[in-house]
């Protein structure tokens, strides 16, 4: 029924944006009348009144019509007051299917049959009432508006309003998002710590979440607990990959984007560019397997052949096809900001006497280097937030070791372990996996506004 | 008659397709202020570019012609255009001071021609730069300030600073004060009275009044020729060309 309603709600608008237009028009030639806006003013005039204040109420009504409806609906069973909260919306559940014809109780009771009355009455009546009040809404604001339409009236101002709260709303639900975000992570995080000491978590050497099972087998031995949500060798497993991961994309994408931006042809730079971009196109799931199939077989053979142990997944293959993703990363940030430094300082070292390789050296990369610091950190917080190769490529044993060819695994990983399959929202199993999330959140957060930082003070201002 | 320091043979310059210098011929006094000017886009800075090879930046710029620094051509395959540049040194338009210490932008050109070889030798260079570009004192407490803090006339300094580090015999000015306030202008201009002493002065000006100020000979540029040159009272007391005289009565440019 929404979607019909809402397209009926659209019609209206569309017919009241020309009936205001019209009514604009036949007022300025009859009376003379000298209007303040054009007159496809009044016509968004018109059509606003037509429209928000409808698809308002349609919001509240849908929002809060489910709670009504079961409230009448179950108001025999609470009055018997007999049943617990859950018991009630499992019950009301219940009646909705048998309300669809599909048999679940074993007898239907007067009670039940009632219910079920009940049900499909309001929900007819909610129906109608729904499609009168907010068409009738409509209808009357178009009318309201339609006669409001005279020379003392600034449509044009009136929408230019209405614009600015359309985007204020708009960025609204965004930063409401990140904010909610925050605080359900919180929310988890603290009933996780709740149970498990915060000092067991950051400092804890051993990660073995499956352990709590022990524990509630019965087996009461606090000790275990706390042993069991020890973070540290997952925060040492996300370092290992991503610093693997910087060595491979600093030098490569750097170098790129030297080469792209001074060394290049523009001819070569057209066709070159988008193809090194495409590498941050490429899905993560593709990488990994990449990571997976190809990469760490290599190195372990390699390695095999060199006469070192390498695990099949290791933090070496994750890392290093990681690096090869965040280069684009680097090189075209770097790029940018190199390619923005005055052409007048290139020709200040060119007619000095110096090469090009002394310019690069020892002009542009200085002056370009907040930039590509700032770059430099935007890849690492992509580096430690990428989940889809290290689950693939680098394992899922918590183990802690700062040996590349070993395998390891990420902060990322243990998250997508953890709520991968069912789940007991109440386990600090699956709640530490709130707490890694806003471990992650922070580290990031962290080095997103220092990278911001970094390029904003030591940014010199070319006028 | 003054030695002749530089000489430019039947010169033309093209951009791709378009020709921007036609059949420029001239030559340039040593130890003097030679002043180019003319109306916007007539080749006075293509020309002045020309004489540190400047235009090779510039991927479509061909050059044809010769041009002699002290007899030798410096378009000559064999010259190493690092070292031509060491010795022609260049100011530009609007100052450009490396995103460096003051004392980094004047050490920049000894450092990269090896030109030092302790660090007081190198301290000794900037401060002697410094100096003779009348710089020294404003800045001797801020050696390691930024040198982009500077006004843009002191950045101008700082530019004119760093380029006769190196010790050339040749400074290139395009257009070095047209950024610049009339104050920073005059303390410029007095300059190039004294570096006049030590170096020939080629500078590119749009201001008639500066050119009879500060040169001794005057070339006219018009549409990519130079239509005149001669010593500076002649261009400006009795020009022998009617564009010239239009010019610089302000008819035109």
């Amino acid at each position: 029924m929404g979607f019909i309603l809402i397209s009926l709600i659209i019609l209206i608008g569309i017919a009241s944006y020309f009936l205001g237009n019209l009514r604009a028009k036949n007022l300025r030639t009859s009376n003379q009348k000298n209007l303040k806006s054009l007159s496809h003013y009044y016509g968004y005039y018109v059509a606003l009144w037509a429209v928000v204040p409808a698809l308002l109420i349609l919001l509240m009504i849908t929002s809060f019509k489910s709670f009504f409806i079961e409230q009448y609906v179950l108001s025999d069973f609470i009055a018997l007051g007999s049943y617990t909260e859950t018991e009630l919306s499992l019950l009301f559940t219940q009646i909705e299917n048998t309300a669809l014809g599909i048999k679940l109780f074993d007898e239907n009771t007067i009670l039940i049959d009632g219910a079920v009355n009940k049900l499909n009455y309001i929900n007819k009546t909610s129906e109608n009432l729904t499609y009168v009040t907010v068409l009738g809404l409509s209808g009357l604001l178009v009318l309201y508006s339609l006669f409001n339409i005279n020379n003392k009236l600034n449509s044009r101002k009136i929408v230019e309003k209405f614009l600015l709260v359309l985007y204020f709303t708009c960025s609204l639900v965004a930063i409401m998002t990140t904010v909610g975000i925050i605080f359900s992570l919180l929310y988890e995080t603290l009933r996780f710590f709740s149970q498990v000491p915060i000092t067991d978590f950051l400092f804890g050497l051993n990660w073995s979440p499956q352990r709590v099972f022990v524990r509630e087998a019965g087996d009461l031995d606090t000790r275990d607990l706390a042993n069991a949500f020890g973070a540290v060798p997952l925060f040492a497993g996300t370092f290992l990959i991503a610093l693997i991961a910087m060595c491979v994309s600093v030098p490569v994408g750097l170098l790129t984007a030297i080469y792209m931006s001074e060394y290049a042809s523009p001819k070569v730079r057209d066709w070159a560019k988008p193809i090194i971009e495409i590498l941050a196109g490429i899905p993560t799931v593709v990488y990994g397997f990449f990571a997976a199939l190809t990469v760490a077989p290599l190195v372990r053979d390699i390695g095999q052949g060199a006469g070192l142990t390498v695990s099949s997944e290791s933090a070496l293959a994750a890392g290093f096809v990681m690096g090869i993703m965040i280069i684009p990363f680097i090189s075209s940030l770097s790029d940018d900001v190199i390619k923005s430094v005055p052409q007048s300082l290139r020709e200040g070292s060119y007619a000095m006497g110096a090469t090009k390789r002394e310019t690069i050296v020892k002009v542009l990369l200085p002056a370009a280097l907040p930039g590509i610091v700032g770059s430099f950190l935007l890849a690492v917080s992509r580096a430690i937030g990428e989940t889809m190769i290290v689950v693939m490529a680098a394992g899922l044993n918590a183990k802690l070791t700062a040996n590349p060819l070993d395998a390891a695994t990420t902060i990322t990983t243990q998250i997508v372990v953890i709520l991968i399959g069912d789940q007991e929202f109440d386990s600090p199993k699956t709640q530490s996996a709130f707490a890694l999330g806003l471990t992650l959140f922070v580290v990031t957060l962290a080095l997103n506004f220092i990278a911001l930082q970094v390029v904003k003070k030591y940014t010199e201002r070319y006028d | 008659m003054k030695s002749i320091k530089i000489k430019a043979d039947n010169l033309n310059v093209y951009y791709g397709e378009k020709q921007a210098l036609f059949d420029v011929s001239m030559y340039m006094e040593e130890k003097q202020v030679t002043a180019l000017i003319g109306p916007s886009g007539c080749g006075k800075s293509t020309f002045i570019r020309c004489l540190n090879r400047m235009n090779d930046v510039i991927d479509i710029c061909k050059v044809q012609g010769k041009i002699e620094i002290d007899g030798n051509d410096i378009y000559a395959p064999d010259m190493q255009v690092e070292q031509l540049r060491e010795r022609v040194g260049m100011v530009f338009q609007k100052p450009n001071p490396f995103p460096k210490s003051i004392f980094e932008n004047v050490a920049y050109g000894p450092r990269i021609h090896g030109i030092a070889e302790h660090k007081s030798d190198l301290e000794e260079i900037v401060v002697t730069s410094l100096k003779k570009a009348a710089l020294f004192d404003e800045v001797k407490d801020r050696l390691s300030d930024s040198g982009t803090s500077l006004s843009g006339g002191q950045q101008q300094r700082l530019c004119i600073a760093r380029a006769i580090s190196v010790n050339p015999d040749i400074i290139l000015m395009d257009e070095p004060c047209s950024a610049l306030d009339p104050i920073a202008t005059a303390r410029i201009e007095e300059l190039m009275g004294d570096l006049k002493t030590e170096y020939t002065i080629i500078i590119v000006t749009h201001s008639m009044q500066q050119a009879a100020r500060v040169s001794s000979r005057t070339g006219f540029f018009h549409l990519g020729k130079l239509v005149e040159v001669d010593k500076t009272e002649a261009i400006f007391s009795n020009p022998s060309d009617q564009r010239t005289q239009d010019y610089i009565t302000g008819r035109f440019g």
